[in-house]
């Protein structure tokens, strides 16, 4: 335990970072500064504290007692390490790409757009780095709260009802939420996060365990599984900085963060054994897997096919965890920073594809391939890591995964990962076609004939990517984060996520 | 020195209201400046008293000299130097705000505005300091009498509104009347203390309990808990801005106050515990929350909304009191959820009736759909009313979401958890009628313009003089809540519940 106030400055960057964007409003490249500036910050103080946590050390920051038995206060441990980098690390990138694309796209109310985006990091960095429930919900609502402007950021009627469902989906989950937190506190004293659990020896019988278990589970809605997914598909509306950064990254994953914490850090390994609830959530989360890709095939549009798909890996990160075997959780640990990079390339893509083309559907994006080829190379590279193909990090979570069910014992869960892999193929290679190998056509209208336009077909067409520099601000993202997708896969510790999980792991398993 | 202070409170205020009437025939700008440097007087002694209570112990203030059961006593003590301070504090943020709206409003009645203004403030601050029933029914009096008076002074409409509270505000006095009168026939004092040391024997007694029904009737209406609140949306709806926040942020509050006052210190803890009426209020308060927030839903005034949130807050206070007897492990032991509800109202709820005056100051919008643009020419009254509003849904780190926790905890502990889904579901009808206002303000395109960014907009704010305090409560809202989460201001609630014999502080 060494006492700390590097959470606390981790935590005041994106603070101070949303008040200087607030008043330099009026100054864009000012603003843009401050964003830059925050996060890289941010990045280093996380980043400076990896070191001390691999040398077993617990980093505490206390402020005050909220309830005996609850400090408001941070409590630093490889787990929340794992989370807090990718969030800081990504911030980054998609800061750059915002650049290039709220301004290529002349986008309106930009000043409250950075703002709320940076509140929204610091929600996802506090929860990532508090100690327990109580603090984390806090910063939970903040995330929830802070997003919704980011959501509803076109005012369009469309997007005002993705807002409102936005927060009528996150909000409701947030009072579930807060009834487990009191329920849990009420129940066993504490809400801290404890490797093994706090509830083991908490005086409640089973009942009410599986009963507070699926307040829980309705509480963190965030982590989109079905039935509770529908806000996610909606909310791709947002600008795609937005989509990539909060609903593929920050948002999702806390809800997901919750799900482990509350699996591994309140429960107890030991105790969802007992309770076979680890078996009822691993149904659940299989369940979501691949209904999730089925309605993924669907999708013409490519932002509403990425947050299907985004959907169906979140859960097998919940999935992972519902296996309650040291590689399980493992794997479900890595795919948290693991996913967070390819999904974001996803993303990036699709919006530059947006920006540079105009083209927002899958069937409108043949020979996207020819006119942005570095654009779509790093997406092809995303879709392989998908789809768990090495030497992409997919395949490094994926095999995890794949130990952990073997792990078990129940090859039916092994079966569901196989299954749900072999759908992602399947809904993502379409786009890969689409736009590689198929015929450009346009339509044209010949002199002398007014009725029927004629198909051409285009046989070089330009290279469109680089015709701006503004463009650069979102290739050089993109490019950036396709290829730490593979470097992933070769060297898995980088910037220690993998001995951090493998931290992690050992504590949670200490038993075993 | 400071053992005079309550009674100086209460003279201060009344001398002020007489100086103001008598100056404001020599000019009318003075009236303003006397009420604001009368409230500030008191809203500092009132901090020395608290300060006083908190580390010396209770002021006995005797008036005349005359010794207690025969003469009135005033008595401070931890709940009343508390509540005392929150009255005069947002008090004197109204009278601040008042200065131009009223200018505005009501040219003709600066002078009887600010007269009558002092005379609520006196009656206020006496139904707080006193220790003697009857003079608490006086200043219950003096109190109503001035409100109506308030109410009514736009004239048209609101005429009528006030006439509704001047009829059930007086059956609800006449109740306590009788509760009073009761009690002098089986006991024969009036005094606070004595009567809770007369009283023990009598606790079977038939017209005893029937006093404690008339208590609770009398106070229930002038509260306006569910189902006697419907007097309340109109009265605040149709009275000027301040006014309104100072009936849902202290006129109710206060005689929330009261009750506590007559249950726990003129009958006490072991009476209530004879009869199942806490459980019975609370229940009614649970009723409250869910259909004051209902009914808030349907509203397209926004002031009207505030008003029916205010039952539904009134809900609040009350459900807190109801389960005071059953909490019994700190921090949220007995009394405080609701005394820390009663500052985290009178906060958000005064800060959201005057920036719903100050749309009406500014442009005359009462109708949430004509607030379209807002967010871009008010851009400071808006973030402050975003800020109130997210305190009422109870999103952390924010006062709402610090009573709502607590209550939430003192419900799980007392075993009833049909209350905590009441306030978790409460929360929600709260986002529903809030978020459609936040909504309307910043995300809806005006028509006429395809997009919001391309006209120009031209900043119109309210005066600095009416900023200024919206701006301090809706930013005590956040700073309050973290302050009740680090449990800075427990200490004082902790004393209110040894008071009682309640249980009560760490340990």
């Amino acid at each position: 335990m060494t006492e700390s106030i590097y959470p606390l400055l981790a935590l005041s960057c994106p603070a101070l970072g949303s008040v200087l964007i607030l008043i330099s409003g009026k100054r864009p490249n000012v603003r843009e500064a401050w964003t830059l500036l925050a996060s890289l910050f941010q990045f280093v103080i996380i980043l400076s504290m990896v070191p001390a946590i691999l040398d077993g050390k617990k980093i505490v920051c206390f402020l005050f007692t909220m309830f005996p038995g609850i400090d408001f206060g941070f409590h630093v441990d490889a787990f929340g390490l794992l989370f807090a980098l990718t969030a800081s690390s990504l911030w980054i990138l998609v800061s750059i790409y915002s650049i290039g694309y709220m301004r290529a796209l002349e986008e309106h109310a930009q000043t409250r757009f950075y703002f709320c985006f940076a509140l929204a990091i610091l929600g996802a960095m506090g929860v990532s780095l508090s100690g327990n429930l109580a603090t984390m919900y806090i910063f939970y609502e903040i995330l929830t709260v802070s997003t919704y402007p980011l959501v509803a950021h076109e005012q369009s009627s469309e997007a005002l009802f993705a807002g409102r469902k936005y927060l009528a989906y996150l909000l409701t989950g947030g009072c579930f939420l807060l009834g487990a937190i009191a329920l849990t506190y009420s129940i066993s004293g504490t809400t801290d996060f404890r490797p093994g659990g706090v509830l083991t020896g908490a005086m409640a019988s089973p009942s009410m365990f599986i009963l507070l278990f699926i307040l829980f589970i309705i509480g963190f809605m965030k982590a989109a599984y079905f039935p509770f997914h529908s806000w996610l598909p909606t909310a791709m509306v947002a600008p795609t900085p937005v989509s990539a950064l909060l609903h593929a990254v920050a948002v999702v994953k806390a809800g997901v963060f919750g799900v482990v914490r509350i699996v591994t850090y309140i429960y107890g390994v030991d105790l969802m054994g007992e309770l076979g609830l680890g078996i009822l959530l691993a149904f659940f989360a299989g369940f979501t897997m691949i209904v999730a890709s089925l309605f993924a095939i669907a999708q013409d549009n490519l932002k509403r096919r990425l947050a299907y798909s985004t959907i169906s890996q979140l859960s097998f990160i919940v999935f992972g965890v519902a296996l309650l075997s040291p590689m399980g959780v493992t794997g479900a640990m890595i795919h948290i920073p693991f996913h967070g990079f390819m999904k974001i390339t996803l993303f990036l893509c699709a919006g530059s594809i947006l920006v540079v083309s105009g083209k927002k559907n899958i069937s409108e994006m043949s020979g996207v391939g020819r006119t942005m080829p570095i654009t779509m190379l790093a997406f092809t590279v995303g879709v392989l890591g998908m789809c768990g193909v090495p030497p992409i990090a997919g395949f490094i979570s994926k095999w995890y995964l794949g130990l952990g069910a073997i792990q078990s014992g129940h090859f039916i869960f092994l079966a569901l990962l196989l299954i749900a892999s072999l759908l992602d193929v399947v809904y993502f290679y379409p786009i890969i076609r689409t736009v590689f190998f198929q015929k450009i056509w346009t339509h044209e209208l010949l002199p002398g004939d007014q009725e029927a336009p004629v198909e051409v077909f285009i046989q070089r067409p330009p290279v469109l990517e680089m015709r701006r520099p503004l463009y650069f601000f979102m290739l050089i993202p993109l490019t950036i984060t396709a290829s730490f997708s593979i470097l992933f896969c070769l060297f898995p510790n980088l910037f220690s996520i993998y001995s951090l999980a493998q931290m992690a792991v050992r504590d949670l398993f200490r038993g075993l | 020195m400071v053992e005079h202070f309550p009674v100086l409170v209460v003279v201060l205020s009344l001398l002020s209201s007489i100086t103001i009437f008598i100056a404001g025939w020599i000019s009318r700008k003075t009236p303003c400046y006397l009420s604001t440097a009368t409230l500030l007087g008191q809203f500092i002694a009132s901090l020395f008293i608290l300060h006083h209570v908190m580390t010396i112990g209770p002021i006995h203030y005797r008036l005349g000299g005359w010794v207690p059961p025969w003469g009135i006593e005033y008595v401070m003590d931890a709940l009343n130097a508390y509540i005392l301070v929150v009255l005069l504090f947002l008090g004197l943020v109204c009278v601040i705000y008042s200065k131009r709206n009223i200018e505005h409003e009501l040219p003709q009645k600066v002078v009887s505005f600010y007269t009558i203004y002092q005379l609520l403030i006196t009656g206020l601050c006496g139904i707080t300091v006193t220790g003697d029933i009857f003079n608490m029914y006086v200043f219950i009096e003096i109190t109503c009498l001035s409100a109506y008076a308030l109410i009514a002074s736009r004239g048209k409409i609101a005429l009528k509104a006030s006439f509704t509270y001047l009829v059930l505000g007086s059956i609800g006095a006449c109740f306590f009347l009788l509760g009073i009168g009761f009690l002098y026939s089986v006991t024969g004092s009036l005094n606070i203390h004595d009567l809770s040391i007369l009283l023990p024997p009598f606790y079977g007694n038939k017209v005893v309990r029937a006093a404690f029904v008339f208590f609770i009737v009398g106070l229930s209406i002038k509260m306006a808990l569910f189902p006697l609140h419907t007097w309340l949306p109109d009265a605040h709806a149709f009275a000027p801005s301040e006014i309104s926040a100072m009936l849902s942020g202290i006129i109710i509050e206060v005689s929330t106050y009261a009750f506590i006052r007559v249950a726990f210190s003129v009958f006490t803890v072991n009476f209530i515990k004879l009869l199942p009426v806490f459980e019975i209020l609370s229940w009614i308060a649970a009723l409250a929350i869910v259909i004051g927030s209902v009914l808030a839903i349907a509203q397209s005034n926004l002031k009207r909304m505030l008003a029916y949130s205010s039952v539904a807050n009134m809900g609040y206070i009350m459900l807190a009191v109801g389960l005071s007897m059953s909490a019994a492990r700190y921090p949220w032991s007995g009394l405080t959820p609701a005394s820390m509800h009663i500052l985290n109202h009178a906060l958000m709820k005064g800060c959201l009736f005057l920036i719903a005056g100050a749309f009406i100051y500014k442009a005359d919008l009462w109708e949430i759909k004509d607030f379209k643009g807002l967010g871009r020419r008010m851009p400071y009254t808006c973030a402050a009313f975003v800020v109130a509003a997210l305190s009422m849904i109870g999103v952390p780190p924010s006062v709402g979401f610090s009573s709502k926790l607590y209550i939430i905890l003192a419900s799980l502990e007392a075993k009833k958890f049909v209350f905590v889904a009441v306030l978790l579901l409460s929360s929600l009808l709260n986002l529903i009628y809030f978020w459609r206002v936040i909504e309307t303000m910043y995300m809806k395109r005006e028509e006429g313009t395809e997009h919001a960014h391309s006209s120009p907009v031209l900043r119109d704010e309210i005066p600095l003089s009416m900023l200024i305090p919206i701006l301090t409560l809706s930013s005590l809202c956040i700073l309050m809540g973290i302050l009740w989460l680090a449990k800075i201001p427990t200490p004082i609630l902790d004393r209110v519940n040894l008071l009682f014999g309640l249980v009560g502080g760490p340990g």
